[in-house]
């Protein structure tokens, strides 16, 4: 066996203590010993998704990269370099791996059906397919092109988008183009509650 | 905010009220801390409970829920008073020496002129400047402003005579601007914050040509009905109406007017808020008597200054700034009604006309609503959108009326809305009245949740209290879609400081969860083959919208951001300096937008984030020159990556620095520029002797203290009402204690208390720094932090119904009742109001009827927004959420 640095070190810590054996105090090497868990993972910079603080978070995950491995999260915590944020989290911040990692996720798409009282389990496609039939349905019965007056207003009232608060500036964007696009009128947000 | 976090180091003073920033915004306030550490700022706070913030604070005062106009009035009142104003500031920099017209009338008995009760609106046509010139000399003849002498019955009848109808509701061009309103709900900056409600044929403007006297001496001028507005707000007043000891109150506006101390102008402070203002029928005024408050002082657009909207979420921000809510579009940009038959009528409307002293400049930055509104159309319907058929303005829907939050459940429980989609958006939990908003459900057709757990609005159809044979009544057909959470999506948010930052992901999505903005292309694609295959109605918008995406059924957040960002659709050269930009490059900035096709803009206010040098909103400088916290290099902030809004106004009128240790931006005169270690949010040539005015939003270029016409729907100024339940009858004018505009909903689940059914305790809501809202239910640190539903009571309510600490307690309101434990405390303490006794307890909002703890059974299942009132602020439509009436008794 090859004698490495780590495995001398290791002998000479079975061997006896640090100090007697080798007459100098042996701490700062076994410290060196015990690698950071983050030392060989992948550094994603990203922002905490709670309040308008909005901190900045370092996710560190584990995986070889290669095509067909999911990286692992295996730490969570806040960006030293974030200006507002200076590396703190709050509690919710500080928690932040138990959301990414958490059972509790939603996993596959299900649908319950009208008086049911469970859900079943339904493929994206389907679910895709019925939500766009029933969706062009409302809105071809309920479309109104001229108002009492006969001024056009081109508007669909039976449909209602409700967006959350941690949607991307960019997603917000995609549901304002397609929502209009259908001509929705009751489009709302967490930003009005 | 019209600062930043950072920012706020700079500040000498703080008034904290109607937010809890050491509890829900931590990592945030610590830079309140550095000011205190730092300048030895004072920190006073005024919250209904002695919260964590309070705890950090020099001076607290314990608030009735819903009465912080008096509170706030009153400081008016003690500042004026005490000559603790900025009057360079005020008579340069506002519009407190415009002349108002004759007519008007101030709300002695609770109304201005105008009202009419039949439709509970405004005729604003009084509520306007006089047009003129120079009145200085004139002060002696004019004839004062009178409040009403003869009650509601004679303002009716004045209504009345002069046709006051729905038209006042009206949209003016440039309503809605002015500082401070950056954090209210929607109505964020500029002219987007007005009510979308129709207009008349001859709705009146605002006159080009404004009477003045600079003297401020005019009876009629803004500062003497500002003054004569607040002069009911004694200190007396604001005891009773407030609950606030009359020496403490004193104590406070004497400390926080402090800065103003014999015109001193280096001194600066700083107003922070949350939902704790807005969620009131009056939440748009309370922050509007902070704005005056600021105007007055001089603290708006300097260092350590501002109105500052802490907001509650992380995007937020984002979601108002892109239109992601019914009466605008991106950037604030009007939703057009169906009186703008074309879009020339459109841009008439909504394009604001100089309106100014003669001889001020004024930049009127909204002339330029064409630009960014034909760039948006153009970003939309790119070829499609032609000169010819109006940039395609009619594939836009109009709205006529009411949209909002509260109007979808109400429509949806008259059974009009029939299809809802629901992304990351717990509409159930957030209510108000969350009963009737889980009845709504029950009559839709379909419901589409996009979420990345189990919640309480996709599970409606079981939610406690639905027995087995109604479940089998419910129809609806409910679809749970597995979504991506924030570490599996990149993209950009938008904090409260108005920086967009760009985030990574970190992991790919478990399972068969999808990206977001996958599902809704995916179910918009679909929906645009059936058209395409079918036919249907008007399919023109839906099938000619743009979809430039690389991956057309994965479109990427990256590509999106450059459509916001804007492009080049045709070779520009500016004029001026010759330089050009090439047919499909990226626009450095707004300033390109052109209203004739040859500019796309997904939202005008992002343009910049994504230019041609790439993604501005990823950079990473962590340099600070000028130590200010301003961070130019980090992230990218709206508009123009300006820190600090309206930071002209921190110069004084020949454009040096009020306090030149705090320097943002100055007026070069050898470089005829204004520069500075911010970037001037001001017309860059404009030389200070042209006194062009700092607030570039409005069209008078000065801080609106009086809001003119149709600016806001219930006054131009803020007149102090009670909550829609509330324990008392205003002080100050018994026969009008609501707001007069405020109309209550009137389904069958709509009931409001009053205090004589023995509904008398005020109920206030609030979050915890261990939770956030109703997701981390579902995390398990966090629900060991703070496992369980708890009501926090005063001892001394306590005592009297004979309630314990842990004991399980009953908070019954007139929708529904909460069930949970009894935290008996002395944070909250036992208050007089007008003379009577009056117990505040408060709730925080984070159990349901799924998270880790409910499925275990360990806790009553209910939500607090059971409680709450279906009623909203007349401005910004934001729902009741604090002081409304409850009965408690042990469960």
């Amino acid at each position: 066996m090859e004698l490495s640095r780590r495995n001398f070190l290791r002998g000479a810590l079975v061997g006896g203590a640090g100090i007697s054996l080798l007459g100098f105090d042996l701490t700062p090497a076994v410290a060196q010993l015990k690698e950071l868990k983050i030392a060989r993972a992948t550094e994603t910079r990203s922002t905490c998704p709670y309040c308008s603080v909005s901190c900045g978070v370092l996710i560190y995950t584990i995986g070889d990269k290669a095509k067909n491995v999911t990286p692992q999260v295996i730490h969570v915590e806040g960006d030293p370099d974030h200006p507002i944020n200076r590396g703190t989290l709050c509690p919710k911040g500080a928690s932040l791996e138990q959301d990414i990692l958490n059972p509790r996720r939603l996993l596959k798409p299900q649908v319950r059906r009208p008086g049911s009282d469970h859900w079943e389990d339904i493929a994206w496609t389907q679910a895709i397919d019925e939500i766009a039939h029933r969706t062009k349905k409302i809105r071809d019965e309920t479309f109104i092109e001229k108002d009492p007056q006969g001024r056009t207003v081109n508007r669909c009232e039976s449909l209602a988008w409700i967006g959350g608060c941690t949607d991307t500036n960019e997603f917000n964007y995609l549901v304002v183009k397609t929502m209009r696009a259908l001509g929705l009128t009751y489009m709302e947000n967490q930003a009005r509650v | 905010m019209t600062n930043g976090w950072i920012d706020i180091k700079n500040t000498d003073m703080m008034l904290i009220m109607g937010g809890n920033p050491a509890e829900n915004h931590p990592c945030g306030f610590k830079w309140a801390i550095e000011a205190k550490r730092t300048r030895n700022a004072k920190m006073i706070v005024v919250d209904p409970r002695f919260t964590r913030t309070a705890a950090t604070s020099d001076l607290f005062c314990q608030i009735r829920a819903g009465a912080d106009i008096a509170f706030l009035g009153g400081v008016v009142r003690y500042a004026i008073e005490n000559n603790r104003i900025a009057k360079d500031y005020l008579i340069n920099y506002t519009n407190a020496a415009f002349i108002v017209k004759e007519g008007f009338q101030l709300p002695e008995d609770g109304l201005y002129s105008g009202f009419d009760a039949g439709t509970q609106t405004y005729d604003k046509s009084t509520w306007n400047y006089e047009e003129g010139g120079d009145k200085s000399g004139e002060a002696a003849t004019a004839a004062p402003a009178r409040g009403h002498t003869g009650g509601a019955t004679a303002a009716n009848a004045n209504a009345a005579s002069t046709g006051g109808s729905a038209a006042s509701q009206g949209q003016q061009p440039g309503s809605g601007s002015g500082p401070g309103l950056t954090g209210q709900g929607y109505t964020g900056m500029g002219a987007g914050g007005a009510k979308a409600m129709e207009p008349t044929k001859s709705a009146p403007t605002l006159p080009g040509k404004v009477a003045y006297d600079l003297t401020l001496q005019h009876p009629r001028c803004v500062f003497q009905l500002l003054k004569q507005q607040y002069s009911r707000y004694t200190p007396e007043m604001v005891e009773r109406i407030t609950g606030v000891p009359k020496d403490q109150f004193l104590k406070a506006a004497d400390t926080f007017t402090s800065v103003r101390k014999d015109g001193d102008m280096k001194k600066v402070g700083t107003i922070m808020y949350a939902v704790g203002w807005t969620q009131h029928s009056f939440g748009t005024q309370i922050i509007r008597t902070a704005a005056i408050l600021q105007l007055m002082l001089g603290n708006i657009g300097r260092a350590g200054g501002g109105v500052n909207a802490l907001r509650g979420h992380s995007n937020i921000q984002g979601a108002t700034d892109m239109g992601g809510v019914f009466d605008i579009w991106p950037g604030y940009l009007k939703a057009p009604n169906p009186t703008d038959t074309d879009l020339a009528t459109y841009l008439k409307r909504v394009t604001p006309t100089t309106s100014k002293p003669e001889h001020w400049d004024s930049f009127n930055y909204w002339s330029n609503t064409p630009k960014f509104t034909v760039s948006f159309l153009k970003a939309l319907y790119g070829d499609a959108a032609t000169k010819e058929n109006d940039w395609a303005f009619n594939y836009m829907p109009k709205v006529d009326r009411n949209y909002s939050w509260t109007q979808i459940w109400d429509a949806m429980y008259r059974g009009n809305v029939k299809g809802m989609f629901a992304f990351g958006m717990n509409g159930v939990a957030i209510g108000p009245d969350s009963q009737k908003n889980i009845d709504a459900l029950k009559k839709a057709e379909f419901l589409v949740v996009g979420e990345i757990y189990p919640d309480e609005t996709s599970e409606f159809w079981k939610s406690p209290g639905v027995t087995p044979d109604e479940m089998k009544t419910i129809n609806t057909t409910v679809y749970r879609l597995p979504c991506a959470g924030f570490a599996e999506k990149d993209g950009s948010m938008t904090n409260s400081a108005r920086w967009l930052q760009w985030k990574n992901v970190a992991v790919p999505p478990p399972g068969d969860c999808r990206l977001d903005q996958d599902i809704v292309a995916q179910i918009f694609l679909k929906v645009r083959d059936l058209y395409q295959s079918e036919g249907g109605k008007f399919p023109d918008p839906i099938l000619k919208l743009t979809w430039a995406y690389t991956n057309t059924l994965h479109p990427a957040l990256g590509d999106l951001a450059k459509e916001l960002n804007g492009k080049a659709l045709a070779d520009l050269t500016d004029p001026k300096t010759q330089i050009t930009i090439k047919r499909g490059q990226q626009l450095p900035g707004f300033a390109w937008l052109k209203d004739d096709g040859t500019t796309s803009c997904g939202n005008w206010i992002y343009s910049g984030c994504w230019t041609e040098a790439g993604n501005q909103m990823i950079r990473r400088g962590t340099e600070d020159p000028a130590g200010q916290g301003i961070y130019q290099n980090w992230a990218w902030s709206w508009p123009a990556n300006r820190r600090v809004l309206y930071n002209r106004a921190s110069c004084d009128p020949s454009g040096k620095p009020w306090d030149p240790t705090r320097k943002q931006v100055w007026w070069n005169e050898s470089a005829q520029l204004w520069q500075g270690n911010d970037i001037p949010d001001f017309k860059p040539d404009s030389n200070p002797k042209d006194h062009m005015g700092p607030f570039i939003m409005n069209p008078e270029g000065v801080g609106r203290i009086f809001g003119p016409l149709a600016a806001f729907a219930d006054g131009p100024f803020p007149e102090h009402y009670e909550p829609i339940e509330s324990p008392v009858q205003n002080p100050l004018h018994p026969n009008q204690s609501n707001n007069p505009v405020v109309k209550k909903f009137k389904t069958a689940a709509d009931k409001y208390a009053t205090p004589g059914d023995g509904f008398n305790i005020i109920c206030t809501t609030y979050r915890m720094v261990e939770h956030y809202h109703y997701w981390t239910k579902n995390n398990p640190m966090n629900v060991q932090l703070v496992p369980e539903a708890f009501v926090e009571i005063p001892v001394e309510l306590a005592q009297e119904l004979g309630i314990k600490g842990n004991d399980k307690v009953k908070v019954t309101s007139a929708r529904s009742f909460y069930i949970a434990k009894a935290f008996v405390t002395k944070r909250i303490r036992p208050m007089t109001i007008d003379g009577k006794k009056v117990y505040q307890i408060g709730i925080p909002i984070h159990q349901g009827y799924r998270g880790i703890q409910e499925d275990a059974d360990r806790n009553a299942r209910t939500i607090a927004n059971r409680l709450s009132p279906t009623v909203t602020d007349p401005n910004a439509y934001t729902p009741e959420f604090k002081g409304f009436l409850v009965k408690l008794e042990k469960a």
